[in-house]
Protein backbone atom coordinates (compact mmCIF):
# COMPACT_ATOMS: atom_id res chain seq x y z
CA UNK A 1 0.00 0.00 0.00
CA UNK A 2 1.42 3.41 -1.20
CA UNK A 3 1.32 6.40 -2.70
CA UNK A 4 -1.37 9.09 -3.33
CA UNK A 5 -4.43 9.59 -4.84
CA UNK A 6 -5.99 12.31 -6.01
CA UNK A 7 -9.24 12.97 -6.87
CA UNK A 8 -9.64 15.36 -9.93
CA UNK A 9 -12.74 16.99 -11.04
CA UNK A 10 -13.78 17.47 -14.47
CA UNK A 11 -15.29 20.68 -15.91
CA UNK A 12 -16.03 21.08 -19.59
CA UNK A 13 -14.23 18.02 -20.33
CA UNK A 14 -11.25 19.00 -19.03
CA UNK A 15 -9.49 18.85 -15.29
CA UNK A 16 -10.99 21.58 -12.95
CA UNK A 17 -8.47 24.15 -11.57
CA UNK A 18 -9.20 22.58 -8.20
CA UNK A 19 -8.10 19.75 -9.30
CA UNK A 20 -4.39 21.93 -9.41
CA UNK A 21 -4.99 22.44 -5.49
CA UNK A 22 -5.12 19.13 -4.80
CA UNK A 23 -1.69 18.32 -6.56
CA UNK A 24 -0.07 20.91 -4.51
CA UNK A 25 -1.08 19.35 -1.97
CA UNK A 26 0.25 15.81 -2.50
CA UNK A 27 3.31 17.41 -4.38
CA UNK A 28 4.27 19.21 -0.74
CA UNK A 29 3.60 15.63 0.82
CA UNK A 30 5.86 13.92 -1.48
CA UNK A 31 8.64 16.32 -0.63
CA UNK A 32 7.53 15.42 3.42
CA UNK A 33 8.65 11.96 2.24
CA UNK A 34 5.13 9.99 1.17
CA UNK A 35 6.73 7.48 -0.91
CA UNK A 36 4.77 5.63 -4.04
CA UNK A 37 3.95 8.86 -6.52
CA UNK A 38 1.15 10.52 -7.32
CA UNK A 39 -1.87 9.18 -9.56
CA UNK A 40 -4.71 11.58 -10.32
CA UNK A 41 -8.01 9.84 -11.22
CA UNK A 42 -10.71 11.85 -14.07
CA UNK A 43 -14.34 10.52 -13.82
CA UNK A 44 -16.83 11.33 -16.76
CA UNK A 45 -18.88 10.43 -19.58
CA UNK A 46 -16.18 11.56 -22.27
CA UNK A 47 -12.31 12.55 -21.19
CA UNK A 48 -10.64 12.59 -24.59
CA UNK A 49 -9.65 16.23 -24.01
CA UNK A 50 -8.51 15.20 -20.52
CA UNK A 51 -4.51 16.24 -21.06
CA UNK A 52 -1.81 15.21 -19.05
CA UNK A 53 -0.36 18.73 -19.08
CA UNK A 54 -3.18 20.18 -17.08
CA UNK A 55 -1.77 17.68 -14.26
CA UNK A 56 1.57 19.01 -13.48
CA UNK A 57 2.64 16.76 -10.41
CA UNK A 58 0.78 13.92 -11.35
CA UNK A 59 3.31 10.73 -12.39
CA UNK A 60 0.32 8.80 -13.78
CA UNK A 61 -3.59 9.12 -14.77
CA UNK A 62 -6.44 7.12 -14.64
CA UNK A 63 -9.24 7.80 -16.74
CA UNK A 64 -12.55 6.15 -16.27
CA UNK A 65 -14.99 6.88 -18.53
CA UNK A 66 -18.57 5.28 -17.87
CA UNK A 67 -22.37 7.40 -18.83
CA UNK A 68 -23.12 7.22 -15.20
CA UNK A 69 -19.94 9.60 -14.45
CA UNK A 70 -21.08 12.10 -16.49
CA UNK A 71 -20.62 15.97 -14.59
CA UNK A 72 -18.87 13.78 -11.47
CA UNK A 73 -22.25 11.34 -11.74
CA UNK A 74 -24.25 14.17 -9.83
CA UNK A 75 -27.33 13.89 -7.55
CA UNK A 76 -26.51 10.92 -5.53
CA UNK A 77 -22.55 10.47 -6.40
CA UNK A 78 -23.14 7.01 -6.11
CA UNK A 79 -21.23 6.05 -9.36
CA UNK A 80 -18.21 8.28 -8.77
CA UNK A 81 -17.84 6.70 -5.35
CA UNK A 82 -18.66 3.41 -6.39
CA UNK A 83 -15.77 3.97 -9.39
CA UNK A 84 -13.39 5.16 -6.72
CA UNK A 85 -14.04 1.99 -4.43
CA UNK A 86 -13.20 -0.12 -7.15
CA UNK A 87 -10.20 1.38 -8.02
CA UNK A 88 -8.87 1.40 -4.71
CA UNK A 89 -9.01 -2.12 -4.64
CA UNK A 90 -6.40 -2.83 -7.37
CA UNK A 91 -4.26 0.79 -6.48
CA UNK A 92 -4.22 0.73 -2.61
CA UNK A 93 -3.01 4.02 -2.34
CA UNK A 94 -1.89 4.81 0.97
CA UNK A 95 -3.25 8.83 0.62
CA UNK A 96 -6.82 9.79 -1.11
CA UNK A 97 -7.13 13.51 -1.37
CA UNK A 98 -10.84 15.02 -2.72
CA UNK A 99 -11.46 19.10 -3.04
CA UNK A 100 -14.25 20.20 -0.66
CA UNK A 101 -16.72 20.96 -3.07
CA UNK A 102 -20.57 19.85 -3.42
CA UNK A 103 -18.67 16.33 -5.12
CA UNK A 104 -15.63 15.79 -2.64
CA UNK A 105 -17.87 16.99 0.45
CA UNK A 106 -20.07 13.99 -0.11
CA UNK A 107 -18.06 11.48 -2.18
CA UNK A 108 -14.77 11.72 0.16
CA UNK A 109 -16.56 11.07 3.43
CA UNK A 110 -19.04 7.97 1.61
CA UNK A 111 -15.75 6.63 -0.21
CA UNK A 112 -14.25 6.13 3.92
CA UNK A 113 -17.16 4.52 5.01
CA UNK A 114 -17.46 2.22 2.54
CA UNK A 115 -14.31 1.37 2.95
CA UNK A 116 -13.89 1.63 6.54
CA UNK A 117 -11.49 4.28 6.30
CA UNK A 118 -11.12 7.36 8.28
CA UNK A 119 -11.51 10.94 6.67
CA UNK A 120 -10.85 14.20 7.51
CA UNK A 121 -13.18 16.97 6.07
CA UNK A 122 -12.91 20.50 4.92
CA UNK A 123 -8.67 20.42 5.79
CA UNK A 124 -6.49 23.51 5.51
CA UNK A 125 -3.77 21.93 6.08
CA UNK A 126 -2.25 18.71 5.45
CA UNK A 127 1.11 17.27 6.57
CA UNK A 128 3.48 14.19 6.78
CA UNK A 129 3.85 13.71 11.09
CA UNK A 130 7.50 12.18 10.50
CA UNK A 131 7.71 10.61 13.82
CA UNK A 132 4.35 8.89 13.00
CA UNK A 133 4.59 8.74 9.55
CA UNK A 134 0.46 9.55 9.34
CA UNK A 135 -0.92 12.42 7.81
CA UNK A 136 -2.06 15.17 10.06
CA UNK A 137 -4.30 17.73 9.44
CA UNK A 138 -6.00 21.44 10.41
CA UNK A 139 -9.95 21.91 9.93
CA UNK A 140 -11.56 24.95 10.99
CA UNK A 141 -14.23 23.92 13.63
CA UNK A 142 -16.77 25.73 15.70
CA UNK A 143 -17.81 27.55 12.67
CA UNK A 144 -14.16 28.53 12.32
CA UNK A 145 -14.11 30.14 15.68
CA UNK A 146 -11.29 27.37 16.16
CA UNK A 147 -8.99 24.96 14.26
CA UNK A 148 -8.20 21.59 15.47
CA UNK A 149 -5.01 19.49 14.74
CA UNK A 150 -6.18 15.99 13.97
CA UNK A 151 -3.79 12.95 13.61
CA UNK A 152 -5.06 9.78 11.57
CA UNK A 153 -4.52 6.32 13.65
CA UNK A 154 -3.99 2.96 12.88
CA UNK A 155 -2.25 1.96 9.27
CA UNK A 156 -4.89 2.06 6.88
CA UNK A 157 -5.74 4.26 4.37
CA UNK A 158 -6.19 7.97 5.09
CA UNK A 159 -8.58 9.92 3.21
CA UNK A 160 -8.76 14.48 3.49
CA UNK A 161 -10.76 16.59 1.62
CA UNK A 162 -9.25 19.93 0.84
CA UNK A 163 -11.09 23.12 1.55
CA UNK A 164 -10.95 24.55 -2.04
CA UNK A 165 -8.69 28.16 -2.34
CA UNK A 166 -6.60 27.28 0.65
CA UNK A 167 -3.51 26.15 -1.53
CA UNK A 168 -2.17 27.32 -4.62
CA UNK A 169 -2.79 25.63 -7.45
CA UNK A 170 0.49 23.05 -9.03
CA UNK A 171 1.94 24.91 -11.69
CA UNK A 172 3.79 23.88 -15.01
CA UNK A 173 2.97 21.49 -17.37
CA UNK A 174 2.25 17.76 -16.63
CA UNK A 175 4.04 14.66 -18.00
CA UNK A 176 2.39 12.21 -16.70
CA UNK A 177 1.20 9.27 -18.25
CA UNK A 178 -2.24 8.04 -19.27
CA UNK A 179 -3.64 4.73 -18.71
CA UNK A 180 -7.90 3.64 -18.92
CA UNK A 181 -9.64 1.82 -16.11
CA UNK A 182 -13.09 -0.02 -17.21
CA UNK A 183 -15.40 1.13 -14.27
CA UNK A 184 -18.66 -0.66 -16.06
CA UNK A 185 -18.22 -3.42 -13.73
CA UNK A 186 -18.15 -0.80 -10.41
CA UNK A 187 -20.80 1.07 -11.16
CA UNK A 188 -23.38 -0.96 -11.69
CA UNK A 189 -24.85 -0.39 -8.20
CA UNK A 190 -25.71 3.17 -8.57
CA UNK A 191 -29.51 3.37 -7.02
CA UNK A 192 -30.09 7.46 -6.82
CA UNK A 193 -30.93 9.40 -9.54
CA UNK A 194 -30.85 12.58 -10.77
CA UNK A 195 -34.15 13.75 -12.80
CA UNK A 196 -32.72 16.99 -13.45
CA UNK A 197 -31.02 20.10 -12.65
CA UNK A 198 -32.69 23.55 -12.10
CA UNK A 199 -29.97 26.62 -12.38
CA UNK A 200 -31.23 29.80 -11.01
CA UNK A 201 -29.65 32.41 -13.77
CA UNK A 202 -28.63 35.45 -11.83
CA UNK A 203 -28.19 39.07 -12.94
CA UNK A 204 -25.68 40.63 -13.23
CA UNK A 205 -22.28 39.73 -12.22
CA UNK A 206 -21.63 36.47 -10.64
CA UNK A 207 -20.88 36.71 -6.47
CA UNK A 208 -18.03 34.30 -7.58
CA UNK A 209 -16.43 36.37 -9.94
CA UNK A 210 -17.31 39.61 -8.31
CA UNK A 211 -14.22 42.35 -7.52
CA UNK A 212 -16.69 44.43 -5.36
CA UNK A 213 -19.19 42.78 -3.40
CA UNK A 214 -21.64 44.61 -1.04
CA UNK A 215 -23.40 42.28 1.28
CA UNK A 216 -26.17 42.91 3.53
CA UNK A 217 -27.35 41.23 7.34
CA UNK A 218 -29.63 41.14 9.62
CA UNK A 219 -28.41 44.78 10.75
CA UNK A 220 -30.94 45.80 7.68
CA UNK A 221 -33.95 44.69 9.44
CA UNK A 222 -36.06 43.59 6.06
CA UNK A 223 -36.11 43.24 1.98
CA UNK A 224 -36.27 47.13 1.43
CA UNK A 225 -32.63 47.66 2.15
CA UNK A 226 -30.84 45.51 -0.26
CA UNK A 227 -32.33 47.54 -2.97
CA UNK A 228 -30.07 50.20 -1.72
CA UNK A 229 -27.47 47.85 -1.79
CA UNK A 230 -28.43 46.73 -4.82
CA UNK A 231 -27.92 50.32 -6.19
CA UNK A 232 -24.80 50.61 -4.74
CA UNK A 233 -23.26 47.28 -6.63
CA UNK A 234 -24.82 48.68 -9.92
CA UNK A 235 -23.04 51.93 -9.92
CA UNK A 236 -19.38 49.88 -8.86
CA UNK A 237 -19.89 47.19 -11.52
CA UNK A 238 -20.37 44.77 -8.59
CA UNK A 239 -22.35 42.20 -7.05
CA UNK A 240 -24.58 41.66 -4.04
CA UNK A 241 -24.51 39.37 -1.31
CA UNK A 242 -25.80 38.81 1.95
CA UNK A 243 -25.28 36.65 5.55
CA UNK A 244 -27.03 33.40 6.29
CA UNK A 245 -29.31 35.29 8.23
CA UNK A 246 -30.93 37.61 6.02
CA UNK A 247 -31.30 34.47 3.63
CA UNK A 248 -32.89 32.73 6.33
CA UNK A 249 -35.52 35.75 7.50
CA UNK A 250 -36.11 35.40 3.44
CA UNK A 251 -35.46 38.64 2.76
CA UNK A 252 -33.30 37.60 -0.43
CA UNK A 253 -32.91 34.13 -2.04
CA UNK A 254 -30.16 31.52 -0.84
CA UNK A 255 -28.44 31.65 -4.31
CA UNK A 256 -27.12 35.43 -2.41
CA UNK A 257 -25.67 33.69 0.80
CA UNK A 258 -21.76 33.69 1.34
CA UNK A 259 -20.17 31.81 4.66
CA UNK A 260 -18.85 28.64 5.17
CA UNK A 261 -22.74 26.87 4.13
CA UNK A 262 -23.22 29.25 0.83
CA UNK A 263 -20.72 31.14 -1.35
CA UNK A 264 -17.04 31.24 -0.74
CA UNK A 265 -16.03 34.70 -2.77
CA UNK A 266 -13.11 36.56 -3.62
CA UNK A 267 -13.53 40.44 -4.38
CA UNK A 268 -11.10 43.27 -4.23
CA UNK A 269 -13.70 45.39 -1.57
CA UNK A 270 -16.34 43.29 0.36
CA UNK A 271 -18.46 45.98 1.70
CA UNK A 272 -20.37 44.47 4.74
CA UNK A 273 -23.54 46.29 6.00
CA UNK A 274 -24.96 45.49 9.08
CA UNK A 275 -23.45 42.14 9.03
CA UNK A 276 -21.53 40.91 12.66
CA UNK A 277 -19.16 38.74 11.13
CA UNK A 278 -19.94 35.52 12.36
CA UNK A 279 -17.37 33.29 12.13
CA UNK A 280 -19.49 31.29 9.90
CA UNK A 281 -19.97 34.18 7.68
CA UNK A 282 -16.03 34.97 7.72
CA UNK A 283 -15.60 31.68 6.50
CA UNK A 284 -16.99 32.61 2.69
CA UNK A 285 -13.93 35.15 2.61
CA UNK A 286 -10.76 34.14 3.08
CA UNK A 287 -10.22 35.24 -0.46
CA UNK A 288 -11.85 38.57 -0.09
CA UNK A 289 -8.77 41.15 -0.17
CA UNK A 290 -9.87 44.54 1.27
CA UNK A 291 -13.08 44.50 4.10
CA UNK A 292 -14.56 47.04 4.78
CA UNK A 293 -17.61 46.95 7.32
CA UNK A 294 -20.24 50.12 8.51
CA UNK A 295 -21.93 48.48 11.52
CA UNK A 296 -23.63 50.39 14.46
CA UNK A 297 -21.81 48.07 17.02
CA UNK A 298 -17.90 48.80 17.39
CA UNK A 299 -17.43 45.43 19.33
CA UNK A 300 -18.98 43.30 15.95
CA UNK A 301 -16.80 40.49 15.02
CA UNK A 302 -16.41 41.88 11.58
CA UNK A 303 -14.25 44.78 12.58
CA UNK A 304 -11.48 42.46 13.58
CA UNK A 305 -11.18 41.14 9.71
CA UNK A 306 -12.20 44.46 8.33
CA UNK A 307 -9.29 47.11 7.00
CA UNK A 308 -11.82 50.06 7.04
CA UNK A 309 -14.97 50.15 9.01
CA UNK A 310 -17.61 53.20 9.90
CA UNK A 311 -18.89 52.42 13.59
CA UNK A 312 -22.48 53.70 13.18
CA UNK A 313 -26.32 53.45 11.67
CA UNK A 314 -25.97 52.28 7.90
CA UNK A 315 -29.26 53.91 7.42
CA UNK A 316 -27.07 57.36 7.16
CA UNK A 317 -23.65 56.37 6.55
CA UNK A 318 -24.39 54.45 3.46
CA UNK A 319 -26.76 57.38 1.33
CA UNK A 320 -24.03 59.38 1.85
CA UNK A 321 -21.35 56.34 1.03
CA UNK A 322 -23.43 55.73 -2.48
CA UNK A 323 -23.87 59.54 -2.80
CA UNK A 324 -19.76 59.90 -2.74
CA UNK A 325 -18.95 56.99 -4.94
CA UNK A 326 -22.14 58.40 -7.91
CA UNK A 327 -20.04 61.63 -7.77
CA UNK A 328 -17.13 60.19 -8.03
CA UNK A 329 -18.05 57.82 -10.75
CA UNK A 330 -18.89 61.00 -12.79
CA UNK B 1 -49.33 2.83 5.49
CA UNK B 2 -47.92 5.86 7.62
CA UNK B 3 -43.93 6.33 6.75
CA UNK B 4 -41.92 5.91 9.66
CA UNK B 5 -39.06 8.83 9.71
CA UNK B 6 -36.18 8.78 12.06
CA UNK B 7 -34.27 12.05 12.49
CA UNK B 8 -30.78 12.22 13.81
CA UNK B 9 -30.36 15.37 15.95
CA UNK B 10 -27.18 16.23 18.25
CA UNK B 11 -27.32 18.72 20.75
CA UNK B 12 -24.07 21.73 20.68
CA UNK B 13 -22.79 24.82 22.13
CA UNK B 14 -24.97 27.93 21.10
CA UNK B 15 -23.56 28.43 17.66
CA UNK B 16 -24.48 32.27 18.44
CA UNK B 17 -22.51 32.40 21.44
CA UNK B 18 -20.32 35.46 20.74
CA UNK B 19 -16.52 35.00 19.73
CA UNK B 20 -15.89 36.87 22.87
CA UNK B 21 -17.28 34.11 25.18
CA UNK B 22 -16.15 31.40 23.36
CA UNK B 23 -12.93 29.57 25.22
CA UNK B 24 -10.96 26.51 24.72
CA UNK B 25 -9.27 25.01 27.19
CA UNK B 26 -6.22 23.97 25.49
CA UNK B 27 -4.60 21.95 28.08
CA UNK B 28 -7.17 19.17 27.49
CA UNK B 29 -8.18 20.17 23.52
CA UNK B 30 -12.23 20.93 24.52
CA UNK B 31 -14.24 23.60 24.05
CA UNK B 32 -15.22 25.37 27.78
CA UNK B 33 -18.76 25.81 27.97
CA UNK B 34 -20.07 29.60 28.01
CA UNK B 35 -21.42 30.58 31.51
CA UNK B 36 -25.68 31.33 31.28
CA UNK B 37 -25.65 29.91 27.52
CA UNK B 38 -27.60 26.91 27.35
CA UNK B 39 -26.73 23.93 24.60
CA UNK B 40 -29.51 24.44 21.48
CA UNK B 41 -30.25 21.58 19.08
CA UNK B 42 -27.97 21.83 15.97
CA UNK B 43 -29.67 24.28 13.72
CA UNK B 44 -29.58 22.23 10.50
CA UNK B 45 -31.36 19.14 12.53
CA UNK B 46 -34.47 21.60 13.22
CA UNK B 47 -34.53 21.96 9.34
CA UNK B 48 -34.05 18.15 9.15
CA UNK B 49 -37.22 17.94 12.01
CA UNK B 50 -39.26 20.16 10.21
CA UNK B 51 -38.66 18.60 6.89
CA UNK B 52 -40.26 15.36 8.92
CA UNK B 53 -43.11 17.16 9.95
CA UNK B 54 -43.94 18.46 6.76
CA UNK B 55 -44.30 14.80 5.15
CA UNK B 56 -46.45 14.56 8.37
CA UNK B 57 -48.41 17.76 8.02
CA UNK B 58 -49.03 16.02 4.09
CA UNK B 59 -50.25 12.86 5.08
CA UNK B 60 -49.47 9.84 7.70
CA UNK B 61 -46.09 9.84 9.33
CA UNK B 62 -44.61 9.18 12.75
CA UNK B 63 -41.52 10.78 13.16
CA UNK B 64 -38.72 9.19 15.80
CA UNK B 65 -36.03 11.81 16.72
CA UNK B 66 -32.64 10.04 17.62
CA UNK B 67 -29.99 11.31 19.62
CA UNK B 68 -26.49 10.70 20.31
CA UNK B 69 -24.73 12.21 23.64
CA UNK B 70 -24.00 12.84 27.52
CA UNK B 71 -25.43 15.75 29.47
CA UNK B 72 -28.42 16.05 27.66
CA UNK B 73 -30.28 19.47 28.85
CA UNK B 74 -33.86 17.72 28.77
CA UNK B 75 -35.81 20.96 28.06
CA UNK B 76 -33.29 21.80 24.85
CA UNK B 77 -33.47 18.03 23.53
CA UNK B 78 -37.57 18.39 23.99
CA UNK B 79 -37.56 20.86 21.00
CA UNK B 80 -38.35 18.36 18.50
CA UNK B 81 -41.25 17.04 20.76
CA UNK B 82 -43.12 20.30 21.17
CA UNK B 83 -42.31 21.16 17.15
CA UNK B 84 -44.82 17.85 17.13
CA UNK B 85 -42.12 14.82 17.14
CA UNK B 86 -43.62 11.85 17.89
CA UNK B 87 -40.58 10.46 19.92
CA UNK B 88 -37.35 11.27 21.64
CA UNK B 89 -34.82 8.03 21.49
CA UNK B 90 -31.57 8.94 23.48
CA UNK B 91 -28.37 7.24 23.98
CA UNK B 92 -26.82 8.90 26.55
CA UNK B 93 -23.67 7.63 28.07
CA UNK B 94 -20.21 9.50 29.98
CA UNK B 95 -19.04 6.88 26.73
CA UNK B 96 -20.45 8.73 24.15
CA UNK B 97 -19.30 12.18 24.60
CA UNK B 98 -17.10 13.29 22.05
CA UNK B 99 -17.73 10.76 20.15
CA UNK B 100 -15.59 10.91 16.88
CA UNK B 101 -17.75 10.52 13.23
CA UNK B 102 -17.23 6.25 13.30
CA UNK B 103 -18.76 5.73 16.92
CA UNK B 104 -21.20 8.48 16.38
CA UNK B 105 -22.26 6.33 13.12
CA UNK B 106 -22.02 3.10 14.97
CA UNK B 107 -23.99 4.07 17.49
CA UNK B 108 -27.24 5.44 15.68
CA UNK B 109 -26.72 2.36 13.19
CA UNK B 110 -27.50 0.60 16.22
CA UNK B 111 -30.47 2.66 17.72
CA UNK B 112 -31.96 2.97 14.14
CA UNK B 113 -32.07 -0.96 13.49
CA UNK B 114 -33.11 -1.33 17.88
CA UNK B 115 -36.07 1.17 16.98
CA UNK B 116 -36.50 0.90 12.99
CA UNK B 117 -37.41 -0.41 10.51
CA UNK B 118 -37.76 3.38 9.14
CA UNK B 119 -38.74 4.51 5.55
CA UNK B 120 -36.44 7.63 5.43
CA UNK B 121 -33.83 8.74 8.28
CA UNK B 122 -32.94 12.37 8.36
CA UNK B 123 -30.56 14.81 9.23
CA UNK B 124 -28.63 17.95 9.56
CA UNK B 125 -26.28 19.12 6.35
CA UNK B 126 -23.63 19.11 9.42
CA UNK B 127 -23.53 19.68 13.31
CA UNK B 128 -22.34 23.69 13.94
CA UNK B 129 -19.64 22.17 16.58
CA UNK B 130 -17.29 20.04 14.85
CA UNK B 131 -18.77 20.50 11.03
CA UNK B 132 -18.25 17.45 9.75
CA UNK B 133 -20.77 17.03 7.79
CA UNK B 134 -20.44 13.05 7.44
CA UNK B 135 -22.13 11.25 9.92
CA UNK B 136 -25.48 10.91 7.69
CA UNK B 137 -22.83 9.76 4.70
CA UNK B 138 -21.68 6.99 6.81
CA UNK B 139 -24.78 6.34 8.12
CA UNK B 140 -25.95 5.45 4.92
CA UNK B 141 -23.38 3.58 4.08
CA UNK B 142 -23.07 1.78 7.29
CA UNK B 143 -26.88 1.07 6.57
CA UNK B 144 -26.37 -0.11 2.77
CA UNK B 145 -28.87 2.67 2.22
CA UNK B 146 -28.93 5.78 -0.47
CA UNK B 147 -28.15 8.90 0.49
CA UNK B 148 -28.70 12.18 -0.51
CA UNK B 149 -27.42 15.53 0.86
CA UNK B 150 -28.70 19.08 0.87
CA UNK B 151 -32.28 18.72 0.72
CA UNK B 152 -34.53 21.96 0.07
CA UNK B 153 -37.81 19.72 0.14
CA UNK B 154 -38.53 16.30 0.65
CA UNK B 155 -41.27 14.47 -0.77
CA UNK B 156 -41.98 10.27 0.23
CA UNK B 157 -44.11 7.59 -0.60
CA UNK B 158 -44.62 4.56 -2.77
CA UNK B 159 -41.57 3.29 -2.11
CA UNK B 160 -39.23 6.08 -3.41
CA UNK B 161 -37.72 9.67 -2.30
CA UNK B 162 -38.16 12.92 -4.36
CA UNK B 163 -35.07 15.30 -2.92
CA UNK B 164 -35.01 19.03 -4.32
CA UNK B 165 -30.71 19.17 -3.25
CA UNK B 166 -29.96 22.83 -3.12
CA UNK B 167 -27.10 23.90 -5.16
CA UNK B 168 -25.22 27.54 -4.77
CA UNK B 169 -27.32 28.45 -7.97
CA UNK B 170 -30.73 26.61 -8.40
CA UNK B 171 -31.44 23.35 -7.46
CA UNK B 172 -31.51 19.38 -8.78
CA UNK B 173 -33.91 17.27 -8.43
CA UNK B 174 -32.81 13.18 -7.23
CA UNK B 175 -34.93 10.30 -6.75
CA UNK B 176 -34.05 7.26 -4.85
CA UNK B 177 -35.58 4.49 -3.36
CA UNK B 178 -36.46 3.82 0.20
CA UNK B 179 -35.12 3.46 2.65
CA UNK B 180 -32.48 6.42 2.12
CA UNK B 181 -30.89 9.08 4.32
CA UNK B 182 -30.97 12.44 3.43
CA UNK B 183 -29.58 15.33 5.02
CA UNK B 184 -31.54 18.59 4.87
CA UNK B 185 -30.31 22.12 4.60
CA UNK B 186 -31.36 25.29 5.71
CA UNK B 187 -32.97 26.17 2.34
CA UNK B 188 -35.64 24.11 3.24
CA UNK B 189 -37.04 27.20 5.24
CA UNK B 190 -37.46 28.24 8.86
CA UNK B 191 -38.27 25.00 11.65
CA UNK B 192 -41.76 25.73 13.12
CA UNK B 193 -42.11 27.49 16.26
CA UNK B 194 -43.45 25.32 19.29
CA UNK B 195 -46.94 26.24 19.80
CA UNK B 196 -47.90 25.65 23.53
CA UNK B 197 -49.90 22.76 23.02
CA UNK B 198 -46.71 21.41 21.66
CA UNK B 199 -44.74 22.45 24.59
CA UNK B 200 -47.53 20.76 27.05
CA UNK B 201 -47.26 18.02 25.08
CA UNK B 202 -43.86 17.50 24.73
CA UNK B 203 -43.44 17.89 28.91
CA UNK B 204 -45.83 15.04 29.57
CA UNK B 205 -43.64 12.55 27.31
CA UNK B 206 -40.59 10.93 28.61
CA UNK B 207 -37.76 10.53 26.14
CA UNK B 208 -37.11 5.92 25.76
CA UNK B 209 -33.26 5.48 26.96
CA UNK B 210 -31.20 3.29 24.93
CA UNK B 211 -28.01 1.79 27.23
CA UNK B 212 -24.72 0.39 25.14
CA UNK B 213 -25.88 -2.83 26.64
CA UNK B 214 -29.03 -2.62 24.69
CA UNK B 215 -27.18 -1.16 21.19
CA UNK B 216 -24.87 -4.36 21.92
CA UNK B 217 -22.22 -1.73 21.44
CA UNK B 218 -18.29 -2.25 22.35
CA UNK B 219 -16.14 0.07 23.44
CA UNK B 220 -13.91 -1.30 20.79
CA UNK B 221 -16.92 0.21 18.11
CA UNK B 222 -16.65 4.11 19.77
CA UNK B 223 -12.63 3.84 19.64
CA UNK B 224 -12.01 7.25 17.16
CA UNK B 225 -10.50 6.99 13.73
CA UNK B 226 -8.45 10.37 13.79
CA UNK B 227 -7.16 11.63 17.28
CA UNK B 228 -7.48 15.22 18.35
CA UNK B 229 -4.01 16.47 18.63
CA UNK B 230 -4.96 20.25 19.70
CA UNK B 231 -7.49 22.69 19.76
CA UNK B 232 -6.92 26.41 19.81
CA UNK B 233 -8.48 29.62 18.96
CA UNK B 234 -6.91 31.37 15.79
CA UNK B 235 -5.27 34.45 16.89
CA UNK B 236 -6.67 37.48 15.32
CA UNK B 237 -4.66 40.91 15.22
CA UNK B 238 -7.63 44.06 13.98
CA UNK B 239 -5.82 46.27 12.16
CA UNK B 240 -9.02 47.90 11.10
CA UNK B 241 -8.38 51.50 10.22
CA UNK B 242 -11.99 53.50 11.43
CA UNK B 243 -12.84 56.88 9.41
CA UNK B 244 -14.82 59.54 11.84
CA UNK B 245 -16.48 62.70 10.83
CA UNK B 246 -18.49 64.99 11.82
CA UNK B 247 -21.59 62.50 11.57
CA UNK B 248 -22.45 59.43 10.21
CA UNK B 249 -23.17 60.61 6.98
CA UNK B 250 -19.86 62.37 6.96
CA UNK B 251 -18.42 59.36 7.95
CA UNK B 252 -19.67 57.42 4.88
CA UNK B 253 -18.43 60.24 2.37
CA UNK B 254 -15.06 59.92 3.79
CA UNK B 255 -15.33 56.33 3.35
CA UNK B 256 -15.90 56.54 -0.14
CA UNK B 257 -13.15 58.83 -0.63
CA UNK B 258 -10.84 57.31 1.05
CA UNK B 259 -11.73 53.98 -0.47
CA UNK B 260 -11.17 55.89 -4.08
CA UNK B 261 -7.67 57.44 -2.51
CA UNK B 262 -6.29 53.81 -2.65
CA UNK B 263 -8.20 52.70 -5.96
CA UNK B 264 -10.30 49.99 -4.43
CA UNK B 265 -13.73 51.53 -6.03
Amino acid sequence: MSGILVIAEVDDGVIAPVSGELLAVACKLVDEGVEGGVTLLAMGDDLSNVSATHAPGADRIVLMSHPSLKDGGTGGFDAPVLAVAGLNESLSPDVILFAKTDFGAVAGPRLAFKLGAPVAQDCVDVTLDSATGRIAVTRPVFGGNALAVFGFNGDGIQIVTIRPGVFDPMEGEGTASVEEFDASEAVAGVRSRLVETIVQESEGVRLEDADVIISGGRGLGGPEPFEQLQELADILGGAVGASRAACDAGWVDHSYQVGLTGKSVKPTVYLSVGISGASQHMAGLSGARNIVAINKDGDANIFKSARFGVVGDWEKVLPAFTATVRDLAG
Amino acid sequence: MALRIAVCVKQVPDPETPASAFNVDESVNRVVPAPGIPPVVNGFDLHAVEAALRIKDAGDAEVVVLAVGNDFVMDVMKKPLSMGADTLVLAEDPSLEDLDPVGTVNTLAAMIQKTGPFDLILAGRQASDWDQAHVPLGLAERLGLPSVTLARNVEAGEGKVRVERALTDGFQVVEAPTPAVITVSNEIGEARYPTLRGIMAASRKQPERLTLDDLGLSSESLQPALSLKRLFIPESESQVELIEGEDEADAGRKLALRLRELNLI
